[in-house]
């Protein structure tokens, strides 16, 4: 604690600047009949992806689960698909996410996301729309670049992330990436993240660019590509090197879906993390049915970041975690 | 053997890194949305002084350097060591001249030094931030110029050179700031 502690880090015209980039995209969704929703932030179940740990919170009131604890959300992904199971139509929200152990430079363990569903598109078509909206945000008029992940890793390694082996991505990175990494073992999916970050994602440039089809093994909620099964139908777009939006064509399949919780719950215990309650509401909806759709979350407080030309993201909340 | 998680990681942490003794200058926490963390770090290493990039993924373990920073009075220089005393325990070290480097023209026995210990020998020295030194050898002063306009070369009695103001004269006591080589004021004898 210091004296200052108590006042925002932000200044208050990025503050203004964010009250006016939120206006502006609730205008852009309304213009486009795309419905404004709002989903619990606490759940009795939680997110099993393996690289994200959510905040356990307890609770004693009534309709309290049998262990007394909930969980806050990492994204209103799953609720969101249940709204959408029950006939929503397009549906957004604005909404505050919470990810522990995540605090740095891009990193505030609560953060903002803007997520949206978009019934009958793929994830090329939700592409397009996210080139739309951002376009109108920054005020720019450009193209945005697309390429597999598969292309961009090549164009930049020469490694094939769809045939590769952990032993070719640490001498790659012994060689010319970041150097030998302690502690990724056999978990090709975190060499492949490595190369990614520190390899492939500086040389993208300044243009906006969306990464399409991820291996399938980084699959998310995605579905597989019905083409190449080696790939899932994800994209990530990046600008200035920064990773701003992730968006899939969603994954319907209730037996799948509950096959990748389960996997992920067994990745988890292989890493000394505590397995997570699965959503059973999420996979009732998805028996019920869930429409053909594409959906894809954005963080805000990047995207006000490279609004205001802050490099932390610390300066643009007007109390980050040190100061919470 | 004690041992930081990269949770802990901030700079100025020492870690044993490689056989050596370093300290991290910058750390960063990066992430993809759905992927591995890491902590990339730029870290010193104390003895040689370069600083290498790593990659840590994160929540890893490093063990940690038993690196300490002590206060100690400077005693003498016997042609082979620097002596140092803690003024606490009487106790004395000797510091090699990689250890002292370029910083043995700032000693003056008896000032106080911070002397960064590793495994309790001297790994380096840091000097006082100001130092009182005697002027050995200049240009006689110019009278009356008291404009700090120009300067002139004068070589202290610990042998640093440091660019003085043209009124200075050999055998004055001089205020030097050891950080940027420069003269501060002239001073009082203690």
């Amino acid at each position: 604690m210091t004296e200052k502690d108590w006042q925002p880090q932000a200044t208050l015209d990025v503050l203004q600047r964010r009250a006016e980039l939120l206006q502006q995209i609730r205008d852009f969704f309304a213009r486009r009949d795309v419905l404004e929703v709002d989903t619990p932030v606490l759940s009795r179940a939680a997110n099993t992806d393996p690289n994200i740990d959510s905040f356990v919170i307890d609770y004693a009131g009534p309709d309290s689960p049998v262990s007394g604890q909930l969980y806050l959300h990492t994204s209103p992904e799953f609720a969101m698909k249940r709204l959408l199971a029950a006939g929503s139509g397009p549906i957004y929200q604005l909404c505050k996410v919470f990810r522990d152990g995540e605090a740095g430079r891009m990193h505030n363990p609560e953060f903002t996301l803007l997520e949206w569903y978009r019934p009958g598109f793929d994830h090329h078509a939700l592409m397009d729309e996210v080139e739309e909206l951002l376009n109108q945000l920054l005020g720019i008029n450009v193209a945005f670049r697309r390429i597999t992940y598969q292309q961009a890793f090549i164009d930049t390694t020469g490694i094939d992330p769809l045939t590769t082996s952990v032993e070719q991505c640490r001498a790659y990175s012994i060689r010319s990436g970041p150097g030998d990494v302690t502690g990724l073992g056999e978990n090709l999916d975190a060499w492949l993240d490595l190369l990614m970050d520190q390899v492939v994602v500086p040389t993208l440039g300044n243009t906006p660019v969306f990464i399409f089809d991820y291996p399938a093994s980084q699959a998310a909620l995605a579905r597989l590509s019905a083409n190449d099964s080696r790939v899932a139908e994800r994209f990530e777009l990046f600008i200035s090197g920064v990773e701003l939006a992730n968006g899939f064509h969603e994954l319907t399949d209730a037996g799948e879906q509950r096959q990748r919780f389960l996997s992920d719950n067994a990745q988890r215990e292989q890493d000394d993390k505590p397995g997570y309650p699965i959503d059973e509401n999420l996979l009732q909806a998805l028996e019920h049915g869930l429409p053909d759709c594409a959906g894809v979350a954005l963080g805000i407080e990047r995207l006000l970041m490279l609004l205001t030309g802050k490099n932390y993201i610390s300066d643009v909340l007007a109390f980050p975690i040190s100061r919470a | 053997m004690a041992s930081y998680n990269t949770n802990e990681f901030r700079s100025g942490l020492k870690l044993m890194i490689d056989g050596d003794p370093c300290a991290i200058v910058e750390n960063e926490f990066v992430k993809p949305g759905k992927g591995q963390a890491f902590n990339r770090v730029k870290i010193r290493n104390l003895k040689t002084g370069r600083v290498i990039d790593r990659t840590y993924k994160s929540g890893e373990s490093v063990e940690a350097a038993d690196v300490m920073d002590t206060e100690m009075q400077y005693l003498y220089n016997d042609g082979e060591f620097w002596y140092f005393m803690d003024p606490d325990t009487f106790e004395q070290h000797g510091a090699d001249a990689n250890a002292v480097g370029d910083n043995t023209k700032w000693l003056k026995e008896q000032d106080m030094c911070t002397v960064t210990l590793w495994n309790g020998s001297p790994l380096s020295i840091t000097p006082p931030n100001f130092v009182l030194l005697k002027v050995a050898e200049t240009d006689p002063g110019v009278r009356g110029d008291t404009s700090g306009g120009g300067g002139k070369p004068a070589t202290m009695e610990t042998g640093a050179v440091v660019r003085v103001p043209l009124f200075i004269d050999e055998g004055e006591l001089l205020k030097i700031d050891t950080r940027t080589s420069e003269y501060v004021s002239r001073a009082k004898e203690e």
